[in-house]
């Protein structure tokens, strides 16, 4: 990151002030530099494609920020949905052919398999750093390349632990563990009390590759070294695939079949103790019509995955961002946009209304009250901070973004955990089944 | 119909160019036959080549890709989950459409009967086949649920099992739901057709051979099956096309997991091309069901097709 030294002297800089201003005076409202804005070309009008809502508060607030934008500036901005899984085809095909919505809010590394048919939105991304705290590592590392910002980080719809409170504690545990052996032990004991465990291991898009990623990197495994060298094949990829299989003997029997709905059903019937899932098992609980299912709620609590043999957070979260694609006739009014819906203003209230749902890739935002509202909410305030990016640790694209298509992770770790194959073997296939990908 | 031209003095030919290819039969056959090649060159065949030529590129979604000739199929070659998506989907295709034969056969012979309320049991047998494929694939993801199903549940309330059964977790179980969930689905189609088979057959051959003394088994062997014969040939056929490119009911039942159990070469195909971007991988994935699928099309026509003997004459 050498060439980002002025990117960085602003956000030490801006991130100290923003930091110190709250500890002082406790502002709900840090204080935060100067403005920026660009100005939109005469008669813009935008298209905007993003994923369908998770949850109502997210659209509410969204389209209000929208209304407020048209509202200010009287660029008319058109906002159209897409299933989440969707998105990544249809932007696809938008920056090959060369027409279609002026933003995508994709995922992943979306930006990354056509870097070339982009907005550079370096002055953009430098500004909103340097103003809120710079961006998280991840975050950059998903916006950025060859040393420019070719994607905006617009969040993540974190992973946590989701667990019943009162049956860890039935089980000896008064406090969460926050390592790998302290889940296994909290899981072994849950599980014999007659609570068992479940996490997804189908080939579930979201809940399967996330906490498979990080049970992989936690324990120092990767599918590829920075040279983008497949390296899966490793003792710490094996050592993950025996650490699973010792937590697949704590769940509740079916979780091979487990796609993205499983598990919240599960916890909601009370059926499992423990699940890795956004926060929407929690949303769910609360927002409930039976009486007897909100009553839970106040029984569930989040813990951020636990650290493993590497010390250091390794977590995967379903992560977005937003791309201006260079057909766009108005990028200066895409840019404004974006500038917009960024700021603080906007930003606060969106990611409140979301009730947790959506994490930021600024730093200063960890200041938004909502995560500190209910304790409930703060581990999801940190997942970028600990997050990795898909393809850890080598770049980004084409070849990460098919492996994870193809579920190469998700298939070793059901594999292994199921007793299919044994963990080496396990292990040596998803080696050669990356090494297709990555073969260019 | 060939208009002659008129004889003039001076001249052999006066009609116009318009006129004369107005009544010139080959001209106008093409003519007429034009919408139809318009449409299928345009809907079936362009699309087709197009399949096989992107199977022979490393295009991804949207972008041109470099022909790089068979690479793709030699890559797959070595893919152990291509290969296992190629036999899940002759596992797939035969066990279902065998047993969606027998037991569409054996309800349409039922239906062939005069029963009470002939025409609303034909219409409720259709009802399957009506639903849309999504729907009936959610329904059975409730009933083969791992927490939720209504089968384990009713078994364990009787006492038959002690634990659910893990209908989409285990790979042999997962193969068996979803060619069960395809069996339900595909019924209908073979049982009203082989039904209107059935009903051509005249009810003379039968009487005489009741006549003759012939067992019921003896007339369905010598006289309700070959007459059905050509029926079957083009019911099956449809039936094997239908299930060998069947992909809603695996992609909302499992995505193609257990561990890849139930992955089919079109939801493979789907999971490279679409999600994964490989548009030329997945594109391959398809254009190698093509053998397949000639194959089976080749088997019913050679195998299964309109004999002399049906008619009393002698085959060669």
């Amino acid at each position: 990151m050498s060439n980002f030294t002025r990117r960085n002297v602003l956000k030490t800089g801006a991130g100290l002030a923003a930091t110190g201003a709250l500890a002082s005076k406790g502002l709900i409202r840090p204080a935060f530099a100067q403005d920026m804005s660009f100005t939109p070309e005469d008669g813009a009008s935008l298209r905007v494609l993003r994923w369908s809502k998770f949850v109502q508060g997210d659209e509410d607030l969204f389209l209000q920020n929208v209304a407020k934008f048209t509202e200010m500036t009287g660029v008319q901005v058109q906002v159209d949905n897409e299933s989440w899984e969707d998105v990544r085809p249809k932007a696809a095909v938008a920056a090959n052919v060369g027409s279609g919505p002026d933003i995508i809010f994709g995922w992943y590394d979306d930006p990354h398999q056509y870097p070339d048919k982009l907005v550079d939105l370096t002055d953009l991304c430098d500004y909103l750093g340097g103003k809120y705290g710079g961006w998280f590592d991840a975050a950059q590392t998903y916006g950025m390349r060859d040393g420019r910002w070719i994607g905006m980080p617009w969040g993540a719809s974190g992973n946590c632990l989701v667990y019943r409170k009162s049956w860890a504690e039935e089980a000896g545990f008064s406090e969460w563990p926050s390592d790998t052996e302290g889940l296994l032990e909290v899981m072994r004991a849950m599980s014999a009390n007659g609570h068992p465990p479940g996490f997804a291991l189908g080939n579930a898009v979201g809940d399967g590759n996330t906490w498979t990623h990080w049970a992989l990197w936690s324990h120092g495994g990767k599918m590829v070294d920075e040279n983008n060298t497949v390296v899966l094949n490793s003792p710490e990829t094996i050592a993950a695939l025996n650490y699973v299989k010792q937590m697949y003997e704590t769940f509740i029997p079916g979780t091979i079949s487990w796609l993205d709905p499983n598990n919240n059903r599960a916890f909601l019937s009370g059926q499992i103790s423990l699940t890795a899932n956004g926060i929407s098992v929690f949303y769910a609980a609360k927002n409930s019509d039976d009486p007897a299912i909100r009553e839970m709620a106040d029984d569930i609590y989040h813990a951020n995955m636990p650290i493993g043999p590497v010390g250091t957070h390794s977590e995967l979260h379903l992560f977005t961002q937003a791309m201006v694609f260079n057909y766009t006739q108005y990028p200066n009014a895409c840019k404004e946009f974006l500038r917009f819906i960024m700021e603080w203003d906007q930003y606060q209230p969106w990611q409140a209304a979301a009730e947790g749902y959506i994490c930021h890739p600024l730093q200063a935002y960890d200041e938004n009250p909502i995560w500190t509202a209910d304790v409930r909410n703060t581990p999801y305030r940190d997942c970028i901070r600990n997050m990795l990016y898909n393809g850890y640790s080598g770049s980004l694209g084409y070849a990460s973004a098919a492996a994870m298509a193809d579920y190469i992770v998700v298939n070793m770790f059901a594999e292994a955990a199921s007793g299919a194959k044994s963990p080496e073997d396990a292990a040596a296939d998803a080696h050669r089944r990356a090494e297709r990908y990555y073969r260019i | 119909m060939v208009a002659e031209a008129p004889k003039v003095p001076g001249r052999s030919y006066q009609l116009s160019l318009w006129a004369r290819l107005n009544n010139n039969r080959d001209i106008l056959g093409l003519f007429f036959m034009l919408p139809a090649a318009v449409i299928l060159l345009l809907f079936l065949t362009y699309p087709l080549g197009l399949g096989v030529y992107l199977s022979m590129t490393d295009s991804r979604i949207g972008g041109v890709g470099n022909f790089i000739w068979f690479e793709n199929f030699e890559w797959l070659y070595g893919d152990r989950v291509f290969w296992l998506a190629v036999f899940n989907t002759l596992l797939y295709t035969i066990a279902a459409s065998i047993i969606k034969f027998a037991l569409g056969l054996w309800l349409a012979l039922i239906l062939n009967h005069h029963l009470p309320f002939k025409a609303f049991i034909r219409a409720i047998v259709l009802l399957p086949w009506i639903v849309p494929t999504v729907l009936s694939a959610i329904a059975f993801w409730w009933l083969f649920d791992s927490q939720y199903s209504i089968i384990s549940w009713a078994l364990q309330k009787m006492g038959i099992i002690d634990q659910y059964i893990d209908f989409l977790g285990d790979p042999d179980n997962a193969r068996a739901s979803v060619i069960a969930a395809n069996i339900w689905r595909g019924i209908p189609f073979v049982a009203i057709t082989l039904l209107a088979g059935l009903q051509t057959i005249s009810v003379s051959l039968h009487e005489a051979a009741t006549l003759d003394g012939a067992t019921p088994w003896q007339r369905f062997r010598h006289i309700t099956l070959p007459m059905l014969t050509p029926i079957i040939a083009v019911v099956m056929t449809f039936s094997v096309l239908f299930t060998f490119t069947d992909f809603q009911l695996i992609y909302v039942l499992t995505r193609g997991g257990p561990l890849n159990a139930t992955h089919l070469m079109a939801t493979l195909s789907f999971q490279r091309a679409i999600p994964g971007t490989q548009l030329g991988e997945g594109a391959a994935i398809a254009t190698a069901m093509i053998p397949f699928l000639i194959t089976a099309i080749l088997f019913s026509y050679f195998g299964l097709q309109n004999r002399k003997w049906q008619h009393g004459g002698r085959d060669d």
